[in-house]
């Protein structure tokens, strides 16, 4: 029985809830090219508001800064944590590649293995993957930093356009 | 223990999904009755039945099957009747649900009749809804610029009535609330609110999702100036199946509304330029309407008769106060609701310091108890508490006292497995 639940609740997990990495938003959304975006889960009202802040140097669009405000459970809360871990400094391809890789493992119903050289701490998630209910849970924090990177490089796109 | 169900074991062998195990051998402790009630065989049977050997569309078909059908679904509508005491059988109107009995209302006053809302005019409902008596109504004021104004309640979680002067004015069209909180548990004043609505010529609409299933409900008897002018409710938290909701109202203000939604069933005559429409109840039942379902809610309806609402009341009561008092026994656990089981329902809505209510449930759930965890569609009423979400134990006329032990013994465990205190 505790075992079923310790499958879930990894301690790196735990440790992530506890003390949450780059929580507290950052940046001016209206001013420096920082997009923010709101995600609900509205089956349970876990909510995160999320910056995203990307630069470009020698032609490599990099995300620069990632910051949120989130209420949510353990397993929500910790995800978002891991994945600024996983995101913050890195080229937005290779980012966006860790987005996929995390999106399997938790699609796999358990039976995918995790990569630990891709997702770090993020393997701890690979329980997550058999609790279908959670699974929401884990990638809350993941689809707003989609979601906030993908309107950041269309306005860069368009602000590219337009001079 | 005083007031529970003189045969609850009895009653226990009625639901059949109660013997059954979780995945690791455990008893099920279904705590989570106030999002849906378990079904007992009688109710399973009478659908199987009549899918079996009865099963025909109904009011067109001129066949034995169809006259048999018919007098099935039409019986449900009696069965009901008599459940809630409705002073005319042909005001009993099946619906979807309890939202889309709602947003009939809310959708056709907004068309015609004496009671049309429109702009200027004043809705009323309450900060402890649940979403579906707050949206139709938030619909109804955006689209013809009436406005929503709404009751607000306070941290023992009853409404404000102070603010029943300040609401229910000349301007006041609509007045709608719900019987019993699905969150806080909360029972709310029926007979003084519509009092009070009706000496300024408003309608009362009452959500009664959470108390058609826990308190004696007999309109009849009910004053008519205290008497709401509609009600409604759910078939599947009432022991009966999903699919089917009841819309109970006044016959002169049904008789006034406009229909909600056209097609068969619910006309006269039809020619390519007009229709003139069928009469109550089927003037609101356009299509082919739940059928089996109807048989299953009368079986159901009957079901908790047999057993005596005074008494599933009373079991109700007892249970509460009971899971009140083990709750009590948690530390950092706080009930979001009145406290006096003799005054509120039977959902007690709690959180519990350091886990979150996902959490909670997860734990609960791996020891097979089914609790319910998030905004339970109340989420302004969650707000209030400076809470996002909660969790929820409810039970019914098949909850033991001993299932309330295993709920408290599992949250000290939540407790001691996150760590906290």
């Amino acid at each position: 029985m505790s075992a079923e639940l310790d499958a879930l609740y990894q301690e790196i997990i735990l440790d992530h809830y506890k003390n949450p990495h780059h929580k507290g938003l950052r940046g001016d959304p209206s001013a420096d090219g920082t997009v923010e975006v709101h995600h609900v889960n509205p089956t349970c009202g876990d909510e995160v508001t999320l910056r995203v802040h990307l630069e470009e140097a020698d032609g490599v669009l990099r995300v620069q800064d990632v910051s949120y405000d989130a209420v949510g459970c353990s397993i929500s809360q910790a995800s978002t944590s891991v994945m600024t871990d996983l995101v913050i400094g890195k080229p937005v391809e290779e980012a966006m590649g860790v987005h996929e890789v995390f999106l399997t493992l938790m699609q796999g119903k358990g039976s995918v293995e995790p990569d630990e050289e891709v997702l770090e701490d993020g393997i701890a998630f690979a329980g997550v993957a058999k609790f279908p209910a959670r699974v929401k849970c884990a990638l809350l924090g993941w689809m707003a930093w989609k979601d906030a990177t993908s309107q950041s490089m269309t306005t860069t796109a368009q602000g590219g356009d337009d001079d | 223990m005083e007031g529970l169900l003189p045969d609850l074991e009895v009653v226990r062998k009625d639901f059949p999904i109660l013997g059954r195990t979780t995945a690791d051998g455990l008893p099920l402790v279904y705590l989570d009755s106030a999002n849906t009630s378990q079904k007992p065989q009688v109710v399973i049977d009478a659908m199987v039945d009549h899918l079996e050997r009865h099963n025909a569309n109904v009011a067109r078909a001129m066949h034995l099957l169809g006259a048999e059908a018919t007098e099935a679904f039409e019986g449900g509508r009696d069965k009901v009747a008599a459940f809630i005491g409705a002073p005319e059988r042909d005001e009993v109107i099946f619906t979807k649900n309890a939202s889309e009995a709602l947003n009939l209302v809310a959708q056709t006053l907004g068309l015609e009749g004496a009671h049309r809302v429109g702009p200027g005019d004043v809705v009323v409902t309450t900060e402890m809804e649940h979403h579906s008596n707050i949206v139709p109504w938030q619909m109804l004021t955006q689209r013809t610029g009436a406005e929503l104004r709404w009751f607000t309640f306070d941290e023992a979680g009853q409404l404000d009535l102070s603010q029943v002067d300040e609401l229910i004015t000349e301007r006041t069209k609509v007045v709608t609330f719900t019987w019993v909180s699905n969150m806080l548990g909360t029972v709310n004043p029926v007979a003084e609110l519509t009092r009070r609505a009706h000496e300024v010529g408003a309608i009362v609409v009452v959500d009664a999702s959470q108390a058609a299933p826990q308190l004696p409900i007999d309109l009849a008897a009910m004053p008519v100036e205290e008497r709401p002018d509609v009600v409604v409710f759910t078939g599947h938290k009432v022991v009966g199946p999903t699919g089917i909701g009841v819309l109970w109202g006044r016959r002169s203000l049904l008789e006034e509304l406009p229909p909600f939604l056209g097609g068969g069933e619910m006309i006269e005559t039809v020619t390519m330029e007009r229709s003139t429409y069928a009469g109550l109840p089927h003037k609101f039942e356009a299509g082919t309407p739940p059928i089996v379902e109807a048989v299953g809610l009368g079986a159901a309806v009957d079901y908790l008769a047999g057993l005596g609402m005074e008494a599933v009341h009373a079991h109700e009561q007892a249970i509460t106060a009971y899971a009140l008092e083990g709750l009590g026994t948690v530390p950092g656990l706080r009930v979001l609701g009145p406290l006096d089981a003799t005054q509120r329902g039977g959902a007690i809505s709690f959180e519990l310091a350091g886990v979150h209510p996902h959490d909670v449930a997860q734990v609960l759930d791996v020891r097979g108890i089914a609790v319910r965890a998030g905004h339970h569609c109340a989420r302004p009423a969650h707000a209030k508490f400076g809470v996002q979400s909660s969790t929820r134990m409810s039970s019914y006329v098949y909850t033991t006292p001993g299932e309330i032990d295993a709920l408290v013994e599992a949250l000290h465990y939540t407790r001691d497995y996150f760590k906290v205190g």
